[in-house]
């Protein structure tokens, strides 16, 4: 995995709550067998309408969406499915952090497994991002803190070992290899077997 | 020194710590039982085949293929028409993964192929204490059993089929007390719709909720399913119900589970599994089973329910969120759900496809006849739950009433078989997700226990089962 340290970009703002993962990708896209492709999917059903047709005041089809990497989205973001699709649509469309008030935890969880940053911040810088669409924000990863239009400084919360792989650029399953001897001495200690 | 109480969950998580959390590390937790099925796994075969590395235990992983499956009547499965090449192509590759793995699939021709969460219990793998996972976030189904039972991404499916084991942070415990007793005609569904309308559907985030009091002791295991299945609703990493004599009734003789003098050591041990009396949860919620009415959900989250006769709320009207998902389901504020004509019904999913589901669905029917213009679909969870079903007559009461009989799978839960509800049509349903797009483009859902699914399909309105004859 590449580690990812910085970000830096302008904000798209989804302010809807809830927003789960079949919004986020539709289940009819689900059958890839690969990683990558899923882009075209994201948000299928709010960035198209029925005939196809780009829906031209979707924040995501606005023209100042381009090249933007961060998403302010409503509260509970990522509710719903344990689908990895959808950090793997969100990265492969090129959005690289998700701000919200709460992050749904299988989703955050797959998030930080592929490398995509979800950054929980309080109700007031919330409130304020939803507002203001398009500011630019710089999201430093090592020291967990998200600046706002270079001034305005907010502290997240990351897992420490999650942290410490985004920014390295190691994967988990390196991690989780390097136990297989206490994995075997569990095996056979155990009073029951499954 | 007397040791502080522990809560059912954390008697299982400690069992299964191959390695303990540290501020700079997560806990090493052992899985017991891993179920795949075919939508979520690919990537992480692939991960394997890259790396070279074999299936850690095949013995303790299950695979059966239920979402992009068809579940139109056929004589042979072999003549299953699959919707769409890469569905077809997924399907192939669950059965070549599961070949050069050496994993037990249960597909297309076995006897006990059914979605994942009906199948495990069904065959007696899913048993209390144990943790199992899946990619699948309705694994919480398994904790009515007293199974630590949750669902995870495909980097983690990767990370289990290789290691059999998960990098976790403990979540938090949250009580959830139910007092009374649950009124005729109303089920299951209806307590867990309440549940998630009460504390909304982020108040379990970061949470493991564990069901007790007198409602839940006295529900049926299949009742008990359908309660933790919905414990992702509320957004909850798990939701769990002690073990108790239904549970080891239930699991009893079952293919899978222990026999001789193994099932007298396991049932011995299943019964350490409850939450001592000292045992303290970070949160506690308690809700009355007495009260409570048939409940469905009017907006696009399963949290939006109100009670089956009550009018669509008013209240967070001012909330664009609020707004837009009432837009959407074409309802009105201060109206009742009765007000609109209903298209599709559809009785099915993980969440009440089995034999008791399909019984109370069929009691309404029996009788009368599925309303004109309403299309009723009833799609047993398993092979097994189909063969039972027709053994007792209730493919007759369906198919009498108008309704379609099906092969067991997913089907109109996600709509990835090819079973859709139509742009803007009004489904009442018994699966778990009312999202938008969920059951198809544009699709309106309405969840519901299959008894008021029932009910509604003989009225073409939202209806109380409880005024059907
Ligand atoms: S029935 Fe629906 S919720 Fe259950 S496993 Fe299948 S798709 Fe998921």
């Amino acid at each position: 995995m590449q580690p990812v340290t910085t970000i830096h970009s302008r904000t798209i703002v989804l302010a809807t709550r809830d927003i789960d993962t079949d919004q986020i990708i539709p289940a009819r896209y689900l059958t890839s067998t690969e990683r990558q492709g899923f882009g075209k999917a994201l948000f299928h059903d709010l960035r198209y309408d029925k005939n196809g047709d780009v829906i031209a005041d979707f924040p995501l089809n606005k023209p100042e969406a381009a090249g933007c990497e961060v998403l302010v989205a409503g509260n509970n973001f990522g509710c719903g499915s344990s689908r990895e699709h959808a950090p793997w649509a969100m990265l492969d469309y090129g959005i690289r952090a998700v701000i919200s008030t709460e992050i749904a935890d299988i989703f955050r969880n797959n998030a930080l497994k592929n490398g995509l940053i979800p950054i929980v911040v309080d109700t007031d810088t919330h409130a304020w991002l939803l507002e203001h669409p398009g500011v630019e924000v710089d999201i430093d990863v090592r020291a967990a803190k998200l600046t706002i239009t270079g001034d305005r400084e907010v502290h997240f919360q990351i897992d420490a070992f999650a942290r410490f792989c985004l920014v390295e650029g190691i994967d988990q399953l390196g991690f989780l290899q390097k136990q297989l001897e206490a994995i075997q001495i569990f095996e056979e200690k155990r009073s029951w077997k499954p | 020194m007397k040791m502080r109480g522990l809560t059912l969950f954390e008697k299982v998580w400690n069992d299964h710590i191959v390695a303990g959390e540290t501020p700079a590390t997560p806990a090493v937790l052992y899985v017991d039982l891993h179920l795949i099925h075919e939508v979520t796994t690919p990537q992480a075969f692939a991960l394997l085949h890259e790396r070279g590395l074999p299936v850690r235990r095949p013995d303790l992983t299950l695979a059966t293929m239920d979402h992009s499956t068809p579940t139109t009547p056929v004589f042979s499965f072999k003549d299953l028409a699959v919707v769409g090449e890469s569905a077809a192509r997924q399907i192939a590759q669950m059965e070549k993964n599961c070949k050069d793995f050496g994993i037990e699939l249960l597909g297309f021709e076995s006897e006990a192929r059914g979605i994942v969460h009906v199948i495990g219990p069904e065959l007696g793998a899913t048993q209390p204490g144990k943790t199992i996972v899946c990619g699948d976030s309705h694994t919480s189904t398994h904790g009515a059993f007293g199974a630590l039972a949750f669902g995870i991404g495909t980097t983690e499916v990767g990370h289990v089929l290789a290691t059999q084991c998960l990098l976790q942070r403990k979540p938090r415990t949250l009580s959830i007390e139910v007092t009374g007793q649950l009124a005729e005609g109303v089920c299951a569904k209806d307590l867990i719709l309440a549940i998630i309308g009460q504390i909304g559907v982020d108040g379990g985030t970061g949470h493991v909720l564990e069901f007790r009091g007198p409602a839940i002791s006295s529900m049926g295991m299949e009742a008990r399913m359908t309660i933790c299945n919905m414990s992702i609703e509320a957004g909850a990493r798990a939701g769990m119900v002690a073990p108790d004599d239904t549970t080891f009734e239930y699991l009893h003789d079952r293919p899978r589970s222990p026999k001789g003098s193994e099932w007298d050591r396991a049932v011995a041990r299943w019964r350490e599994l409850v939450s001592d009396p000292e045992a303290r949860f970070d949160r506690s919620v308690s809700i009355d089973a007495q009260s409570l009415e048939p409940m469905v959900t009017f907006g696009t989250n399963p949290g939006m329910v109100v009670g089956v006769n009550s009018p669509v709320p008013a209240d967070d009207v001012a909330d664009p969120s609020f707004r837009k998902a009432l837009e959407y389901m074409r309802v009105e504020p201060g109206k009742p759900l009765s007000a609109n004509q209903v298209d599709v019904v559809f009785v099915g999913s993980c969440t009440n496809s089995r034999l008791s589901d399909l019984q109370q669905a069929a009691d309404v029917l029996k009788g009368h006849k599925v309303a004109a213009g309403v299309r009723m679909l009833v799609v047993p969870g398993s092979v097994q739950v189909k063969k039972a079903a027709e053994s007792i007559g209730l493919d007759r009461i369906f198919i009498e009433a108008g309704a379609e009989w099906r092969e067991p799978g997913c089907s109109m839960c996600l709509g990835m078989n090819g079973d859709i509800v139509g742009n803007g049509q009004l489904c009442v349903s018994t699966s778990n997700r009312n999202f938008e797009g969920r059951q198809g483009i544009g699709a309106r859902t309405i969840l519901a226990s299959p008894m008021t699914a029932a009910a509604s399909a003989v009225r073409g309105r939202v209806a109380d089962p409880r005024t059907i004859e």
